[in-house]
């Protein structure tokens, strides 16, 4: 019994339906696994009684004929989440200690399934960062190691880090994660796992705690593409409480897996070709390529001509709608409150929104004060919104000549803690592939392809046409079929 | 548009986040670096597109204008730094 933490999504389901093992053994498991990896930080609060719980109710399910499409798998949830009962922080000083008195949608919908719950992820301080480390409760660290054994400590990438690095170190077999503008893509890429945006709508956002609402969605990341479309079957779905919800049933996406591409055109779009791009990640992408024409696809050149305005527009659009949606941490309703001696209700709100927010959130929240004020607003944030037309217009065009696009996910391998956090504008460059998918709503996936010089993961990307996750997840099999990464993204064991 | 200090301040009342003299004076170089650099979408010619609303085209759904939810002031006020006899406790408010 000593490797069911290896074992991935799939995997367990199928291992503990066949009667290989019972749920409790797997939870066991887990939960030792997390325990002794307190190095990573991944976790914020550990709640091994959520999975032995939801483990036992697996067993007497199975022992009934009652099985669940996730019956026997423990996950783990990124603190953006709600869970009743279960402090939710956002990875923020401001809500330390809240504790949710209702259940996010998409967690209920993880727990009707049969999935329990080894802990609350570790991430960037509500959602905004790039590396893990913006987060109140300390860095994340990623299990990888450079090969040239300098030991330094490498982000997990963000803002999804404490999920990457838990599931790259085999704490869990799976995780939520939330994208704003690549934070499920990202941290994917930079420890070797597979992660999947959905479409914007598929994933209710209730219950998520808010950043950018009209981008923000909730996805799975996993050690495979498989593990993905379960985890993505049993996430999605309409929900009236969210007024962006589509109301469209949610394909069985698992079912009709295959990496068969014949018939379908990969776009390669030429602006993402960025200056200073690592020829690592070139020549990965050109591996990519070769793979997608192997599997049968056609490759064909493609234009994006307003790729440049991505990252910037997204810098302003962001940050004012995130401003807008942490208005209401203001020390009254719940969260943290700092009330000096003597103060008034104005002195209250300020004082708690500086002891409660982080350097990067109150920047944010700046930008985007400053951007939605009066006599700014229509040259930032109107001009923004029309660039972001112009970008999913960009797309629309792109579609008449292919099906899906291919791109690298990020411009480097992990760096190390510390390298980019002095620069908030080099940590946003980061962002640069994942966040024009994100402004256009469109489904990507992040799968793991190869290993650059250091011996650290890279990702390629997969983009689609709004609503076909299929394709994204058929050319995520098809990279992950050819890649062999699968079997070897774990890495060395030091904590 | 470059930002002062007398901007950053202006914004950090309207954004009720409390910043000493020196915080202030530390977000002016960085607010500056990025508003330079989101100044770049000036360039692109939107005279004729019309700002994103809804990346995925969705119509708005209504529902009865029914109660169908509530009764829970015991879950509403439970994570209150401060609630007493079922409400929130603030400072005094004189205006």
């Amino acid at each position: 019994m000593s490797n069911l933490t290896d074992l991935g999504v799939a995997a367990i389901r199928d291992g503990f339906r066949a009667g290989d093992f019972s749920a409790r053994e797997v939870a066991d498991a887990f939960n030792a696994n997390v325990v002794a990896a307190k190095e990573l930080n991944a976790f914020i609060v550990e709640t091994p009684d959520h999975a032995i719980a939801a483990a036992e109710t697996a067993d007497r399910d199975r022992s009934e004929g009652n099985l669940k499409p996730l019956s026997g798998v423990p996950i783990g949830m990124k603190d953006l989440f709600c869970t009743k009962g279960v402090q939710t922080t956002a990875a923020s000083h401001i809500l330390e200690g809240f504790v949710p008195q209702y259940e996010s949608t998409v967690s209920s919908k993880l727990w009707a399934a049969g999935a329990g719950m080894l802990g609350k992820l570790n991430m960037d301080q509500f959602a905004m960062g790039s590396s893990n480390e913006t987060s109140y409760f300390g860095n994340v660290i990623s299990p990888w190691r450079r090969s040239d054994g300098s030991n330094a400590a490498l982000a997990p990438g963000g803002s999804s880090g404490g999920s990457s690095s838990a599931i790259a170190a085999r704490l869990c077999p799976a995780a939520t994660g939330t994208d704003t503008g690549g934070s499920i893509r990202q941290p994917a890429a930079f420890v070797g796992i597979s992660g999947i945006k959905p479409t914007y709508g598929r994933c209710s956002r209730w219950g998520v705690v808010a950043f950018a609402s009209s981008l923000d969605q909730a996805g799975p990341m996993a050690r495979d593409v498989r593990d993905c479309a379960i985890m993505l079957e049993n996430m999605a779905g309409f929900d009236p409480k969210d007024s962006t919800s589509l109301e469209i049933p949610v394909p069985n996406w698992e079912a009709a897996l295959s990496g068969d591409l014949r018939g379908k055109r990969i776009g390669i779009p030429k602006e993402y070709r960025v200056d200073n791009m690592p020829s690592e990640i070139d020549a990965l992408w050109e591996q990519g390529i070769a793979w997608m024409k192997d599997a049968g696809a056609e490759i064909v050149e493609i234009s994006l001509p307003h790729t440049k305005y991505a990252l910037p527009a997204y810098y302003i659009i962001a940050p004012a709608e995130a401003s807008s949606n942490l208005a209401r941490y203001d020390g009254v309703r719940y969260g943290l409150r700092d009330l000096p001696d003597g103060a008034g209700l104005q002195d209250m709100y300020a004082a708690t929104r500086a002891a409660g927010f982080g350097p990067e959130v109150k920047r944010r929240i700046m930008i985007g004060t400053y951007v939605l004020s009066a006599g700014f607003y229509d040259a930032y944030f109107t001009q923004a919104s029309k660039v972001r037309t112009l970008i999913a217009q960009d797309f629309d065009r792109a579609w008449e000549k292919c099906d899906l696009l291919l791109t690298p996910t990020a411009p480097s391998a992990a760096f190390a803690l510390g390298e980019k956090s002095a620069d908030p504008l080099a940590m946003y460059l980061n962002d640069v592939f994942t966040v024009p998918s994100s402004l256009a709503g469109l489904p990507a996936m992040s799968v793991p392809a190869g290993l650059d010089g250091q011996g650290l993961p890279l990702g390629l990307q997969i983009i689609g046409k709004a609503l076909d996750e299929q394709s994204v997840l058929n050319a995520g099999l098809a990279i992950e079929e050819r890649a062999e990464f699968v079997g070897r993204e774990r890495a060395q064991k030091w904590w | 548009m470059s930002v002062d200090s007398k901007t950053v301040r202006k914004i950090a009342s309207l954004a009720r986040i409390a910043a000493s003299d020196a915080e202030v004076e530390a977000m002016v170089p960085e607010l500056n670096n990025i508003i330079g650099w989101i100044e770049q979408l000036g360039e692109v010619d939107t005279s004729s597109v019309a700002p994103m609303t809804a990346v995925i085209p969705n119509v708005l759904r209504l529902r009865d204008d029914v109660v169908s939810d509530g009764g829970m002031r015991e879950a509403v006020l439970a994570n209150a730094p401060a609630a007493e006899h079922g409400f929130f406790g603030v400072p005094k408010v004189i205006e």
